[in-house]
């Protein structure tokens, strides 16, 4: 017994005398690595707050079940993750139990960050380790009774989650598993494209098919060519991430922020495959109903207030104008099953991101102010059945309930 | 008491179009900048929203964007014989306020002067004779036309100028202006598409062998993307431009062009609502230590800098110099000093057609969307037997038909009542219009200082003119009066009526916001306020950019000029004043 703690003393002697030479570079590279992976998961997103430190801790998520106060991941000692180890960290990517066993809500992605490599998250953690430490106490956990009892989410685990590591699909090409990897593992788009259970979780049989959430509709993107991003080209999806805006349509919401803090800052060749893979996805509806007759009295209010309030920036066929205006003919998101980022727009504007490709951050006013419920209603009516477009028309009750 | 404030590399006064360049170009460099700006903060979604943006009430008759009285008015009189008083709104001219100033609210017409203009003493004098002038303040600026063209270009390019190109390195092209300088390229963007009026227009001038061609357009023809990478859409030509913002990203603007670069930048800042009280000198009185600025709740900051640039309205830089001590206040009774010397403003005359036959459809419009005829401006004529210098462009250029003020009637029309609203009903398509913008050149009673009596509510004096238009320049509008006159008849319609420029300035119509000098360039620091680069003579770390260093105008919008004249100062900051810092670039 005591030869072998011997020779492992030795061994560490060895290595740690190494370290200051030869593993300090391999460190740093590890460390580059890591940071990578924190672009690639967006750990900004939820963990930094506007105008605050690095991932000490962000705004509060607004969940169905109550709020959700995104923790101080800084190496902080007394308030973020400084007494974690490796290993503690590592399972709380992987099985949603962090330190000292306390189970995570799935707020914090980990039934998608459980498929990333262990070298992905052992980077990812060097990484983390390297922030400034800030001292921000956050309490993660706003739920109400009995969603506060982090003991639930055993039971939850149980129902909605499956653990392991991302598996290859050997019959595909590296770079749509490459994509696949970053779409369903650290880059965690189904936590918003997905529908979700009433229990929280993605709706596994439908990925990637759109789903509500924070008072947006996080669109399908998937291949389906009507309700997906299957009419945009290769180049169009990856113009998009890198930009924030493609012609088609411009980033709006939780999805400009992903833009400007991840998928701008992704490499050319991870943000290729991730377009390879989305297009090889599929789900939604493929057939377009017939769209609403332009003879209807809703879509000839429609009409009316499109040609006053909207035509002069998206055009009178819809068509808007490349950078600057999103086009509406033809466009997957405003076609689809919800209206709610639709309506929210109208309703409180939005502005485009600024990144190094696309600086103009040209933005849709407010109109909220302007148009009754009827009136937006009737305008996003006539947007979803022009130019081509068909969709199921938007009720003044479903405007009231998002002002 | 005054808050200190940590030192920047330059403080700028005023973030409009020279502000902006100015702040763009210096922080491309890496210098740490500051823009103090006295009104609010205004952008395009938030402030010029779509759904409010034509609001003619707020923005064409309240003036909303403008400067109001109550923070700054000023005082005139025609000459020195009488007592100025101060205007009680503004009305001849309409200062701009807030992020992107006066730029906000043009209208878009972007010239360039001609080097006829910039070396116009020799040029006239070489021509006509030394007497010709000798009434007339007449002096060179320092610059020549083609060292001024790459600058001019430059600020096309960022503004996505629509045009067409009369003479392209000596090659005069078809369909544009065959009187202006040698250009390097064409403009960035075609012509706008025309409307009838300026379709018409264009047809009748060239039938009396004259040389039509669309106006340069900071409205712009098509989709676009400025050097910066900012994206402009086209113009959907609704007719709101002139005292309006542009809710479309269609006109170009400090907001459309440069501020959603120059907004991300870490080494630049903008502090709104804050204004600048003075420029504060060293005891030497040559070198600026940087400005006092006081912010909305009264609470005053000294703002340390290396180099002070004067970016705000002309009108203003004047007064901060004088307010500041910087240079010499101008005395026309000794024609010693230098601030407030060669103040010019624009002279200007209309004529309206009445058809019955005719529709115009003039809500269909923008700001510079028409026609100009350029052969009575400026030298391009010979002026031998005639008894002026100057002239004027004449344009047709229907900008808009805005419901509370275009109600064109024919003469004999009662001012209200039904018979008004009939006349209205029938003239409001049928009517075309065009005008004259003739050069306003400098005398030696027209200029500028500070009020004896009125103070502002700072307790600082007003800005005081003294200006009535000069003899040479009735003489000049009237003479292209006539010609207007023989248009207006080509044009056959049912009658025409021929407004003429008249002798003594009133501020209160609006006439134009082209005051221009106060703060000339020149060669000679006895008679000009700054040097070729707008460097201050008497204080080489202060710069002054603006149409206040105009040291005449010309018969043109000023705002291609005042553009170029900010790249012409940046360049020279960037490659030269730089190395050499707190030194003039031009020894006196």
């Amino acid at each position: 017994m005591s030869r072998i703690v011997f020779s492992l003393t030795l061994a560490a002697t060895a290595l740690s005398a190494g370290l200051a030479l030869a593993q300090a570079p391999d460190q740093a590279d590890q460390i580059i690595r890591g940071r990578y992976q924190a672009i690639l998961g967006d750990c900004a997103a939820c963990h930094t707050a506007p105008e605050a430190k690095p991932l000490s801790g962000g705004l509060p998520l607004e969940t169905p079940f109550g709020q959700i106060i995104p923790p101080n991941i800084t190496p902080d000692k007394a308030t973020g993750i400084g007494n974690w180890t490796e290993a503690d960290f590592r399972s709380a990517l992987k099985t949603g139990i962090g330190h000292d066993g306390k189970r995570l809500y799935p707020a914090m992605p980990y039934p998608a960050y459980t498929k990333m490599t262990d070298r992905d998250i052992g980077n990812l953690w060097s990484y983390l380790r390297t922030v400034d430490p800030v001292f921000n106490p956050v309490e993660a956990n706003q739920l109400p009774f009995p969603f506060n009892i982090r003991l639930s989410m055993m039971g939850w685990n149980m129902l909605n989650f499956t653990l392991g590591e991302f598996q290859p699909d050997p019959s595909k090409s590296a770079e749509w598993n490459r994509g696949a990897y970053i779409v369903q593992g650290p880059g965690h788009c189904g936590t918003c494209h997905s529908p979700k259970t009433a229990l929280g979780a993605d709706e596994t049989s439908e990925p990637l098919q759109g789903g509500s959430l924070q008072g947006w509709y996080a669109p399908n993107i998937t291949g389906n060519s009507y309700v997906g991003i299957g009419s945009w080209s290769e180049e169009e999806i990856v113009r998009y991430l890198k930009t924030g805006t493609n012609g088609h349509t411009i980033a709006s919401g939780p999805m400009a922020e992903a833009i400007q803090a991840s998928t701008s800052l992704m490499t050319d060749a991870d943000v290729h495959a991730i377009a390879t893979y989305l297009k090889s996805t599929e789900g939604g509806p493929t057939q377009k109903p017939q769209p609403i007759p332009a003879s209807d009295a809703r879509m000839k209010v429609g009409a009316a207030i499109y040609h006053d309030t909207c035509s002069a920036c998206h055009g009178g066929d819809g068509k808007g104008a490349n950078q600057l205006f999103p086009a509406l003919a033809g466009s997957s998101i405003v076609q689809q099953p919800s209206a709610e980022t639709l309506t929210r727009l109208v309703l409180q504007g939005s502005q485009a991101v600024h990144t190094p490709e696309a600086k103009t951050t040209p933005a849709m006013p407010s109109l909220g102010w302007r148009l009754t419920d009827a009136q937006v209603a009737a305008v996003l009516t006539y947007v979803r059945n022009s130019w081509g477009n068909a969709a199921p028309s938007v009720g003044a009750s479903d405007i009231g309930a998002q002002r | 008491m005054t808050t200190i404030l940590p030192r920047k590399d330059a403080v700028i006064v005023g973030l409009g179009w020279t502000g902006a360049i100015l702040a763009h170009e210096l922080t491309e460099d890496g210098l740490d900048v500051v823009a103090i700006e006295r009104g609010p903060w205004r952008d395009t979604a938030t402030d010029f929203n779509i759904g409010y943006a034509q609001d003619e009430l707020r923005y064409g008759i309240r003036r909303d964007l403008f400067l109001q009285p109550a923070v700054e008015a000023m005082t005139m009189r025609n000459n020195t014989s009488q007592t100025a008083l101060p205007m009680r709104d503004y009305g001849s001219f309409l200062p701009g306020n807030g992020v992107g100033g006066a730029g906000v609210h043009w209208n878009g017409h972007t010239w360039r002067f001609w080097d006829s203009d910039f070396q116009i003493a020799d040029h006239l004098r070489d021509r006509y004779g030394a007497t010709r002038i000798q009434d007339l303040q007449l002096q060179n600026w320092g610059v020549t036309g083609a060292e001024m063209e790459k600058s001019f270009d430059r600020f096309e390019y960022l503004a996505g100028i629509s045009g067409r190109a009369g003479n392209i390195n000596g090659r005069i092209q078809e369909g544009g202006n065959p009187f202006e300088d040698p250009r390097s390229r064409d403009y960035p963007l075609p012509p706008l598409q025309m409307t009838y009026a300026p379709t018409l227009f264009a047809e009748v001038t060239r039938s009396l062998n004259l040389h039509p061609f669309p106006t340069p357009a900071a409205n712009l023809s098509k989709d676009y993307i400025n050097p910066l990478g900012i994206a402009m859409g086209q113009c959907t030509m609704c007719g709101f431009c002139e005292r309006f913002g542009c809710a479309n990203y269609s006109k170009s603007s400090a907001q459309t062009t440069i501020l959603p670069v120059l907004m991300k930048k870490k080494n630049f800042e903008v502090r709104t609502d804050s204004e600048v009280l003075h420029v504060d000198l060293d005891v030497s009185k040559n070198h600026a230590r940087g400005v006092t600025y006081v912010n909305t709740s009264g609470e005053e900051f000294f703002q340390p800098a290396d180099i002070v640039l004067l970016c705000a309205y002309g009108l203003h830089n004047v007064r901060l110099m004088m307010l500041s001590g910087i240079g010499e206040i101008y005395d026309p009774n000794t024609g010693e000093g230098t601030v407030g010397r060669n103040y010019c403003y624009q002279t200007n005359a209309g004529a309206q057609v009445f058809f019955d036959d005719k529709n115009f459809n003039p809500f269909v419009a923008a700001g510079a969307l028409g026609q100009t005829v350029d052969d009575f401006n400026g030298d391009a004529f010979d002026h031998g037997p005639l008894d002026f210098v100057g002239g004027a462009g004449i344009n047709c250029i229907p900008s808009n038909g805005r419901p509370i003020q275009t109600r064109p009637t024919p003469p004999g029309t009662p001012r209200w009542g039904s018979d008004w609203k009939k006349a209205t009903v029938k003239s409001y398509k049928s009517t075309l219009g065009f005008s004259s913008q003739g050069s306003s050149y400098p005398t030696r009673g027209n200029y500028l200082d500070l009020d004896p009596t009125y103070t502002d509510r700072f307790g600082r004096p007003l800005l005081r003119f003294t200006f009535d238009f000069p003899d040479n320049d009735i003489r000049m509008s009237n003479w292209v009066s006539d010609r207007m006159e023989e248009i207006a008849k080509a044009f056959g319609g049912r009658q025409y009526t021929n407004t003429r420029r008249k002798k003594g300035w009133d501020s209160v119509p609006y006439q134009s916001t082209h005051n221009t000098g106060g703060a000339i360039m020149g060669t000679d620091p006895k008679t000009s306020a700054v040097n070729k680069y707008l460097q201050s003579w008497d204080v080489a770390n202060v710069f002054v950019i603006g149409a206040s260093a105009f040291a005449h105008n010309a018969g043109k919008n000023p705002t291609g000029t005042v553009g170029a004249l900010a790249y012409h100062t940046a360049d020279a900051i960037r490659q030269q004043y730089l190395r050499n810092p707190g030194q003039p670039l031009v020894s006196a």
